[in-house]
């Protein structure tokens, strides 16, 4: 059987503007809406050409899915990202400090 | 053809109005949206959800499915004769076709059943599943086996269901949380549309002796209070086989030891830390020997544990 090679979602690998807009299902005038209003930031966005790190594209979907399912314009998209954004911060920290607290009592 | 019950899956009655659907819709999609839900089986009761919806909004799919009739959920059944001669191009073989591709299928106006109308290239559906893989495979890289049903489009542009089955290499670096992306693995395209994607959400199985935090690993390394005091060597597990750590003396319980490099590495070079948290086991049977030994200690040491309740009292 093949074996397929999944490639990352990380920072590290960049995706430029149309890229994003054709794997995350958005246009490019939404993307550029998301931009504005601080919900993604591009890696430079002096460049000519906007790359993301492929990270965003997490980000970028989730935007696409919530438009669609609760028809949000572009402030609603965006206030629920920031806020989905907190919650995923919060639950990195609490799984850092459950991490830290010892298993074993003795 | 296995029927779907619609109606059932979205909670509304039969008769209910384009606004009642709506809002059962958009109650639904809340619970179960990918994004926001937190049930086990979300994606999946999403797609369903969305599905339900995507052909009871539009009046002409609902009216071609009301006239289904009703059936139990899964049971095979065929449309009542004239139905495709109606709804569709007339020549709609039914069998082994999923409700839901051939719904996708009926453009409005368009009465295509089955077909996807016009030439416009319609990008295949991305699919998500979560693979749940050992911090032990995590740290080396793995090989998933993954199974999805996704619609395939014949020459005519008729859809099937098609099971695929395929290995996918998850490459050393991944952690918890972590996204993969398997460019085309997703349904297929229509007219020249591109494949769609398949994302993988990496889950890590609990283990028995490392907390995983980012590429971090935390272990609990518990010392008898004298090694602790006169400081030791200790012998201690990583996920590359147990390495030695050198414990100082006086070392306090809860204070981190740390073994740089010694937790998973990162996609692009480098690696996490592992941090050994110290623990001061206390021994529960001790001999009589023992027992003399600790009495002495306490009558020789003026280390005084709680100083600072007595300064604050003090204050």
């Amino acid at each position: 059987m093949k074996i397929e090679q999944a490639m990352w979602l990380h920072e590290e690998h960049e995706l430029l503007l149309e890229e994003l807009c054709e794997l995350s299902g958005l246009s490019e005038t939404e993307l550029r809406e998301l931009v504005d209003y601080g919900v993604l930031a591009p890696v430079d966005s002096d460049a000519q050409h906007w790359a993301f790190g492929a990270d965003r594209l997490v980000v970028a979907r989730s935007a696409r899915r919530l438009r669609e399912a609760f028809e949000l314009d572009p402030h609603g998209v965006a206030l629920v990202l920031t806020l989905l954004e907190r919650v995923h911060d919060l639950e990195a920290e609490l799984r850092d400090l459950r991490a830290k607290l010892p298993r074993r009592q003795q | 053809m296995k029927y779907k019950d619609y109606y059932g899956v979205m909670g509304v009655d039969r008769k209910a109005s384009a606004e009642e659907i709506k809002n059962a819709y958009r109650k639904l999609a809340r619970k179960y949206h990918p994004d926001v839900s937190k049930e086990k089986d979300a994606e999946e009761k999403f797609k369903e959800l969305g599905e339900a919806y995507e052909t009871l909004r539009d009046p002409e799919k609902r009216a071609a499915y009301d006239q289904l009739g009703s059936h139990r959920p899964g049971q095979e059944f065929r449309p009542p004769p004239g139905w495709e001669r109606q709804f569709g191009d007339g020549s709609f073989s039914f069998d082994d076709i999923d409700l839901g591709d051939l719904f996708a299928g009926i453009a409005g106006g368009m009465h295509r059943a089955g077909r996807r109308g016009g030439k416009a290239p319609i990008p295949g559906e991305d699919y998500e599943v979560t693979a749940h893989i050992s911090l032990e495979d995590a740290y080396r890289g793995t090989e998933v086996d993954l199974e999805l049903e996704v619609p395939e489009y014949d020459g005519r542009g008729y859809p099937r269901r098609v099971r695929r089955a395929f290995k996918a290499r998850i490459p050393k670096g991944a952690t918890d949380g972590q996204r993969l992306r398997l460019p085309g693995k997703g349904g297929k395209g229509l007219n020249a549309g591109r494949d769609g994607d398949l994302y993988l959400n990496i889950a890590l199985h609990p283990h028995r002796l490392f907390r995983v935090s980012g590429h971090d690993l935390f272990l609990d390394l518990p010392l008898a209070p004298w090694e602790a005091v006169l400081g030791t060597s200790v012998q201690v597990p990583t996920l590359a086989g147990s390495v030695r750590l050198k414990v100082p003396p006086g070392t306090r319980a809860g204070q981190q030891l740390r073994l740089a490099g010694r937790g998973l590495p990162k996609p692009h070079g480098g690696e996490g830390d592992l941090f050994a948290i110290v623990q001061i086991a206390v021994p529960t049977v001790t001999s009589e020997r023992e027992r003399a030994l600790f009495k002495e200690l306490a009558g020789a040491s003026a280390f005084n544990p709680r100083g600072h309740f007595e300064q604050e009292a003090a204050k």
